[in-house]
């Protein structure tokens, strides 16, 4: 758990990073109680969706699908603990972005700010996705689709992953 | 699972745990639960750091509002601070204009009440550039009605009389001047004796023998005799009494605000008028004790002829 190594898919080499002990559950537990106390001071931070851009790095990075949809399911129940909702409305999404933010790690160089905010971008959506499909058809609960709020949560929370991500890269280990 | 591909290997497991947690949904759903002791738990492990977080922020939010995001403060001191004085300013005029409609309503309670005397209420305007003359300057004259020699009185007692009229404005001549003089008497005991002003905020009751009994705190009306003010209209209250050498020295505090005269009666006619009696403060009616019969009368006639020459008419 503490080197760097390459995983080899055809002959493309694929880096997969370690962080230092204890940054990834730090980095979760700081996300999730951000998530619930900076909209008590802030409420546009509302639109925030900080265990997401954590669950999205660290599947990029560690780029392990049984790790990142675990690390999902965590953040994602975490969160639903915190939260009014049902336990399982964002575990399951999480989960699922935690797959696939790991196995798109392990096929594509993430390390460009570009394509982490666009990928950002992308599981964002597809994260807002998988929650609407679930108040739909789990929960019955009547939401909008796509909104011009959620172009704009789009935005802001690619933007903000681009500079956390940076951040955050500053833990790993060389 | 340990036979499968490691592609696949993760592909179950998020099968397995999505599966688990649409169950776990379920199961809330079925039980209407809300999975208590997963969200005790996460709650518990939390809130004491969102409880700390909380502290360090409210800490650092009072600290830059009272220490460094001073300079909006300032503004919105000064801001305060003229708002401040806007509002006092308005506050005193509201004062003044409520003080302004008690007195009006006083005045025109009195008229009312003296309904078939005429008279008219007039605003005081002026005051005399001398400061020796004891003179006001009233907005209202002849256009008005207003005569010389008219009476000009307060609810509260003798102001005046008219000195001089003029088209829309008029002098009034005040009781406190040299040359004023108001014939009156005692109230309680009816001793005559004209009242005249010393240039001073006192009168005096000037034609009192030293054999007449006559005690501090006795109201003082006018008697009528002069054919310009009504018969027992307060002029004042007796406030010092000393004996001279062949009258006593009488001083008498006029009843009358007159050193904040804002509005004034001035009766409309220069014929004798009566006018019907005030209400008496009890202070003053249980102070004088009745010494001497009405009709004293030699005194009197002699001041009168200084305190009222009716000369005009009114038409």
């Amino acid at each position: 758990m503490n080197e760097t190594y390459d995983l080899r898919i055809g002959e493309s080499h694929i880096e997969v990073h370690k962080f230092h002990t204890g940054t990834i559950l730090v980095s979760l537990l700081i996300a999730v109680v951000l998530q619930s106390f900076l909209p008590v001071y802030i409420s546009k931070a509302g639109i925030l969706d900080l265990p997401l851009l954590i669950t999205i790095y660290f599947g990029l990075s560690r780029r392990n699908p049984s790790t990142g949809l675990l690390l999902g399911t965590v953040t994602g129940l975490l969160q639903d603990s915190l939260s009014k909702t049902a336990l399982g409305l964002y575990g399951i999404s999480k989960t699922i972005i935690g797959y696939l933010a790991s196995s798109i790690g392990a096929r594509l160089d993430t390390e460009h700010p570009a394509a982490r905010f666009a990928l950002t971008a992308a599981f964002f959506v597809l994260h807002q996705g998988i929650v609407l499909l679930i108040r739909k058809l789990l929960l019955a609960e009547p939401q909008a689709w796509f909104t011009k709020g959620l172009l704009v949560a789009c935005l802001v929370n690619a933007t903000l992953g681009v500079f956390l991500y940076y951040l955050l890269d500053r833990f790993r280990k060389s | 699972m340990a036979g499968l591909p490691s592609r696949h290997r993760s592909l179950f497991l998020l099968i397995g745990v999505v599966l688990l947690q649409v169950l776990l949904l379920a199961v809330q759903i079925k039980r209407d639960s809300q999975g208590r002791l997963i969200r005790v738990w996460t709650v518990s492990a939390v809130s004491p750091v969102e409880r700390s977080g909380a502290w360090g922020v409210g800490k650092i939010r009072d600290a830059w509002r009272h220490y460094f995001a001073l300079s909006d403060t300032a503004r919105q001191n000064e801001q305060l601070k003229r708002e401040n004085g806007e509002l006092k300013l308005e506050v005193m005029q509201l004062q003044g204009k409520s003080a302004e409609a008690d007195r009006l309503a006083a005045l025109l309670n009195f008229k009312q009440k003296q309904n078939k005397v005429p008279m008219v209420v007039a605003r005081v305007i002026g005051s005399s550039a001398d400061p020796n003359s004891n003179v006001i300057y009233i907005d209202q004259g002849v256009r008005d009605g207003i005569r010389k020699n008219m009476g000009v009185i307060t609810p509260e007692g003798v102001v005046g009389k008219v000195m001089e009229s003029f088209r829309d404005a008029s002098q009034v001549l005040l009781v406190t001047d040299h040359d004023s003089g108001v014939g009156a008497m005692i109230a309680d005991s009816r001793i005559q004796s004209p009242v005249g002003g010393m240039g001073e905020p006192l009168l005096s009751m000037k034609y009192v023998g030293n054999d007449d009994e006559v005690a501090v705190g006795s109201r003082v009306v006018t008697s009528g005799m002069d054919r310009i003010f009504p018969k027992d209209l307060p002029v004042g209250t007796i406030t010092q009494v000393k004996p001279g050498s062949q009258y006593k020295q009488i001083r008498v505090k006029p009843s009358a605000n007159l050193e904040k005269l804002e509005e004034v009666i001035v009766l409309l006619t220069t014929d004798p008028v009566v006018l019907k009696p005030e209400p008496v403060p009890q202070s003053d009616s249980s102070s004088a004790a009745p010494s001497k019969a009405p009709g004293k009368a030699a005194p009197q006639s002699t001041s009168t002829a200084n305190a009222a020459k009716p000369s005009d008419k009114r038409p």
